[in-house]
């Protein structure tokens, strides 16, 4: 288990007994959560275990049912709203609208922080937003309309929507939920690629355990009421692992016997 | 892509351009066109008789002035309801706000003139934002229980049938020389405009359009949805309180002043935003106001021409070109979300 260290000045993001639900009904109990820096954590779990609600949580969608969350060590309550917007992007998995918005326009959308009264681009939003488009290789359909994008050319242009926002904490739901494995790599590494040149933190969800590992600092594991474990990959897989999580036993639930060997040589994992 | 933008940019400069020189060419044929014709050279004051100066500036003027500021109202009012609602049929009188203004309107009206007592431009705009404002919670209500835009649009049109009923009944009980003119009012109709209405009009909705246009920045984040919206910065409560606000001041303001006028809410703000290509408020909101000026400029052009000396009640002529309009944007919604 991870050695939780009660100066929380040392972390940037950190929870202390952080409850969450909806409608003051607890979901996810007693979280304690300390990132550093500069490093990407991963939520893993089966499904409903609560992973988009801790996330809806930490990037203040939803209130806290109880204890507390922090940011560079300020209460993350105490923050204001257009404060907040220049320290924390999201990228979520509910569907945007974006009438008659290209996919350039949609990212654009990002600086909303640091425009004007009128939310006017200067030179220097548009070199920004042009930058984030080539980094996160969607420049090519920059001005193809964004409702008429695929699910995952979507995906990627709201990832460079999250990036334009220039944030130290990037919170993303499943974001690589609609992309193939090519995209899924890259999606990734440029999130390592951000972390690495600009101290980038990251807390997502991901369903790709294997992906999860190699390219996480940290993992949070989720079921039950409470964080199963929390710690970096090496402590977090280790042996029938995943079968604990997810509740496999051995392929007993399927039918398919071809299913359940598949079942048994994962289990082993990784 | 620089290319692009700039064409997008001409574009939209074109469109607010063009719709500024359509308001303008309405407004000089509003003042000429009518039972009596009026020439350009008689409306510069070059000739003419004291007559036509009557006509001109005691009738045609504060009409199509107030038509040129309520149209745009009417247009800006449906544009907002349609962004908080996310729903592209969305408008003051489809929801049954314009109803419910009128329906305490009347109820004033009937009890104040009954007494003798004459009712004021502003005591008429309080009374129709009181019952817009009555209706607006009633949607916003329903729109808690159900989330289907045709379900929500649904209860606004029952909300305008009720309230029109009740208006109904106190216009038919109500005894007064006035009731004739109670009665087109509350059908709708831009006549027997005076200049202390124009003034009063005037003054309410250029503040109101105003801080809506100081909006647009929080508006368009807001059309990304709630949760992107609150991620950037926006204060959803106290926007949406604003959108609420200002929408049924503007809406209060057309029925104190015309009555309830349908369809050119939705119509005027689908329409230009054809036409402009881009859903940003900073240039919706504008072109919002403009198109509703050209639309109804337009509309009570043939209002007063098309069956004269009879004039027509404006939402008979606003259906007619409006509602197909409406019937469109719905079949074209269908297949993209089909698509």
């Amino acid at each position: 288990m991870h050695e939780m260290d009660t100066n929380r000045k040392n972390y940037y993001f950190s929870t202390e007994k952080m409850c969450v639900g909806y409608g003051g009904k607890p979901l996810v109990k007693e979280m304690e959560i300390a990132l550093p820096k500069g490093e990407i954590l991963s939520l893993i779990g089966p499904n409903g275990a609560g992973k988009s609600t801790v996330l809806k949580s930490i990037a203040g969608q939803l209130q806290l049912v109880g204890g507390a969350a922090y940011l560079g060590g300020q209460l993350l309550g105490g923050f204001r709203p257009s404060e907040l917007a220049q320290k924390m992007s999201v990228v979520l998995t509910q569907k945007v609208k974006a009438e008659l918005k290209t996919c350039r326009d949609m990212v654009a959308t990002g600086r909303y922080p640091y425009t004007g009264w009128f939310g006017v681009l200067s030179k220097e939003d548009e070199r920004i937003v042009d930058e984030v488009m080539e980094l996160t290789h969607t420049a090519e359909i920059k001005e193809q309309e964004f409702d008429k994008a695929s699910d995952g050319q979507k995906q990627r242009v709201m990832l460079a929507r999250a990036i334009c926002q220039e944030p130290e904490l990037v919170v993303l739901d499943e974001p690589t939920s609609y992309l193939d494995i090519r995209y899924k790599l890259e999606f990734l590494s440029i999130l390592q690629e951000l972390r690495d040149k600009k101290g980038l933190t990251v807390i997502m969800s991901l369903h790709e355990l294997d992906l999860a590992k190699i390219v996480s600092d940290k993992i949070l594991c989720l079921k039950g009421e409470y964080v199963e474990r929390y710690g970096t990959p090496e402590e977090v897989f280790e042996a029938d692992f995943m079968e604990r999580l997810f509740g496999l036993k051995g392929g007993e639930f399927l039918k398919n016997e071809k299913l359940a060997a598949y079942v048994r040589q994962i289990s082993g994992w990784p | 892509m620089a290319g692009r933008h700039k064409n997008r940019t001409f574009r939209i400069v074109t469109v607010l351009i063009l719709l500024g020189i359509g308001a303008l060419l309405f407004f000089i044929l509003n003042l000429c066109i009518g039972s009596v014709h009026i020439t350009l050279r008689e409306l510069t004051g070059q000739e003419g008789s004291e007559m036509v100066r009557k006509i001109l500036w005691d009738i045609r003027l504060p009409r199509a002035a107030a038509v040129l500021i309520l149209g745009g109202a009417l247009s800006l009012a449906g544009y907002l309801l349609q962004t908080f609602f996310n729903n592209p049929i969305a408008g003051p009188f489809v929801l049954g706000i314009s109803s419910g203004a009128k329906m305490a309107v009347a109820l004033v009206m009937v009890f104040l003139m009954g007494r003798g007592v004459r009712v004021s431009s502003a005591a008429m705009i309080l009374s129709a934002f009181f019952g817009a404002m009555l209706s607006m919670g009633f949607v916003l209500l329903m729109s808690r229980k159900v989330n289907n835009m045709s379900m929500l649009v649904v209860s606004g049109v029952m909300i305008g049938y009720i309230c029109s009923a009740i208006t109904e009944l106190v216009v038919t009980f109500a005894e007064d020389a006035d009731i004739v003119n109670l009665h087109n009012w509350s059908r709708g109709s831009f006549s027997g405009m005076t200049w202390e209405n124009v003034e009063v009009m005037a003054a309410v909705v250029s503040v109101t359009a105003l801080l809506v246009f100081l909006m647009s920045k929080p508006l368009a984040a807001y059309m990304l949805g709630d949760a992107y919206a609150k991620s950037v910065g926006v204060n959803i409560r106290l926007l949406r309180v604003c959108i609420v606000l200002f929408s049924s001041i503007l809406s209060a303001c057309i029925v104190a002043f015309a009555g309830p006028i349908s369809f050119v809410g939705i119509a005027a703000p689908h329409l230009v935003k054809k036409l402009l290509h881009t859903a940003e408020p900073i240039f919706m909101v504008p072109a919002c106001f403009l198109g509703g000026s050209v639309f109804c400029l337009f509309c009570d052009l043939l209002a007063k021409t098309m069956l004269a000396p009879t004039e027509l009640s404006i939402s008979t002529v606003t259906a007619i070109f409006g509602a197909p309009v409406v019937l469109w944007v719905m079949v074209s919604r269908r297949k993209e979300s089909h698509a």
